[in-house]
């Protein structure tokens, strides 16, 4: 069976310094994989190079087998690969439902045209609506983004992620700064996407996203320290030094 | 409903210059043209959110181009009028390869060096150009056999490209394309990571406002039958930019009213006011201080304020 994702040897410095350094990651499909470490330990930049903001310096990424490490962020999102940030990347101008047509004119061929308007798309509205609707926002799709709380951002950027139907999620943060009442809103969110969608997350804080994980990996500068299922984590010592002794 | 009171301003904005004398209907062409310039101007200032500072450099090539193949290969209007459009879409095709490998003041400077190249070309390249002489002796094009010369045919030939022109801008802009392109302006990052191709869709669009700054310069050159390397200097290109920022940028509205404040102190108050400059950076002063997103825009809010507005607030969000 062919990995969702596949990283090998990946590398990138800043300068002299290695922020990812010989990482390797196998994630089965449909898994649910956290990924943490303390700060500054290189989780988002790991981010960055398996989307393509960033160019990594050498190692391959692989999507469900095909060679991704040379393609633009992109041309990724076009092969399946969808991502939240950790710091809030909305429109704020726009309503919540052109938030999310945004996000579906990614993938629709819509996006080229530049003479039908696009107030004339309704399918496209009506579809991000529906997707609005699933995630509990679907009475706020006419609102300026710029309008409703924090954690219901949280929740577009989700829904934008979700509207293009990815094979794979990468999560970053999703449950930073979200109070408690919103936290459980996001975790049940994130525990009812399905299981077609294979899901890669980044949390800073354990305790809150450990329920989600099946596996976890700990980065610590670069490194990929320990590697497990949630029992194995926690219990190896290393992770005891780096993590919980703080 | 803001559709319809848009058209309704043109309208009355196309029709003012006929109620005066010849000078007043040149004075209106001399907006329109001004006007289609900011315009296309704005696609890339406006929508895109790359601010250039070499503008010109289409409206004069494009010009350069008509007046040369007239005058030393004696070629018609009919065959200069499409020569122009396409060689000058094809330099800001090569132009937007260089210039887009930066956006922010990296773009600004990487276009106004190219503008000021073209600029010191048409200056120094004396067997092309004339040089400080500019191309003279041109001709104003007859389509369908209907003479331009006079003030009045000029303005309704103008009236009608610039119409042309402002229907498919506005449709570009309107268009699910331009609903992207600004998606691109506001978060590039957030596009990119949406599988859009920001790079390819700022370089689509800064060759469409090179191809409407090059219909501006074929106008602009029939209406002074002249070209001078003026036209393509950073001056020109700067007053386009302020016709762009004092109208109102990213609205249609507003480039066309930055024209006609600009092209009417330029040369209605010039002819009162020796130090027309100073009014024009005092107007400008104003308008950035109270309202710094523009006339356009800024007069919209305070309608809204006054109240006359009410009830349909949603209308211009």
């Amino acid at each position: 069976m062919t990995l969702a994702l596949e990283v090998s040897g990946l590398c990138k410095s800043f300068g002299g310094l290695p922020v990812t350094n010989q990482v390797s990651l196998a994630i089965e499909p449909g898994e649910r994989r956290l990924i943490i470490g303390p700060n500054g330990a290189g989780k988002t930049t790991l981010f960055n190079l398996i989307a393509g903001d960033l160019t990594a310096d050498s190692g391959s990424i692989k999507l469900f087998g095909q060679e991704i490490v040379h393609l633009r962020a992109d041309q990724r999102s076009q092969r399946g690969m969808s991502r939240t940030f950790q710091i809030i990347t909305l429109f704020p101008k726009d309503t919540l439902s052109h938030n999310v047509v945004l996000s579906l004119l990614g993938h629709s061929k819509a996006r080229w045209n530049a003479i039908k308007p696009q107030s004339a798309r309704h399918d496209l509205y009506e579809q991000a609506n529906k997707i609005l609707s699933q995630i509990g926002l679907g009475h706020l799709a006419d609102r300026p983004l710029s309008q409703v709380s924090y954690g219901e951002k949280r929740r577009v950027e989700i829904a934008m992620a979700l509207a293009q139907k990815p094979r794979l999620l990468l999560l970053d943060e999703p449950l930073a700064g979200l109070s408690m009442e919103e936290r459980k809103t996001v975790q049940t969110l994130l525990a009812d996407i399905p299981r077609d969608i294979t899901m890669i997350m980044i949390e800073h804080d354990m305790d809150t996203s450990l329920a989600l994980a099946e596996k976890i990996t700990l980065l610590h500068y670069g490194n990929v320290i320990v590697e497990g299922t949630r029992a194995e984590v926690v219990a190896n010592p290393r992770t005891q030094e780096i993590y919980l002794g703080h | 409903m803001k559709r319809l009171s848009f058209f309704a301003f043109l309208a009355c904005l196309l029709i003012t210059p006929l109620l005066g004398g010849d000078y007043y209907i040149n004075l209106g062409s001399q907006i329109l043209i001004a006007a289609l310039f900011a315009l296309s101007l704005n696609l890339l200032v406006g929508y895109a959110g790359l601010t250039s500072l070499g503008h010109a450099a289409y409206l004069g090539v494009s010009a350069y181009i008509s007046g040369w193949l007239f005058l030393r290969l004696g070629w018609g209007h009919a065959m200069t009028a499409p020569a122009a459009l396409i060689l000058t879409t094809v330099m800001a095709a090569v132009f937007g390869l260089i210039a887009l490998r930066a956006t922010g003041i990296g773009f600004l400077m990487i276009t106004m060096a190219l503008g000021q190249v073209l600029w010191g070309l048409a200056f120094r390249w004396v067997t092309v150009t004339d040089g400080d002489n500019g191309l003279s002796g041109l001709t104003r094009p007859m389509p369908f056999g209907f003479n331009l010369d006079g003030a009045l045919a000029f303005y309704i030939f103008t009236v009608i490209v610039f119409s042309l022109s402002l229907l498919f801008i506005a449709l570009f802009a309107n268009s699910s394309f331009g609903a992207v392109l600004r998606g691109t302006r506001d978060q590039p990052r957030r596009m990119v990571a949406l599988g859009h191709n920001v790079w390819l869709i700022r370089y689509l669009t800064f060759i469409v406002a090179g191809f409407w700054a090059a219909a501006a310069g074929l106008l602009y050159v029939y209406y002074h039958k002249f070209i001078h390397p003026h036209a393509l200097g950073l001056t020109n290109s700067a007053e386009a930019l302020l016709m762009v920022i004092a109208g109102g940028s990213g609205t249609l509205a507003g480039p066309i009213v930055g024209a006609a404040i600009v092209v009417l102190l330029k040369n209605y108050v010039s002819a009162f006011i020796e130090r027309w400059t100073m009014l024009l950076g005092f107007v400008f002063l104003m308008i950035v201080m109270f309202m710094p997103d523009g006339l356009v825009p800024g007069l919209q809010r305070l309608w809204r304020r006054i109240g006359i507005g009410q009830g349909k607030q949603g209308d211009t969000q």
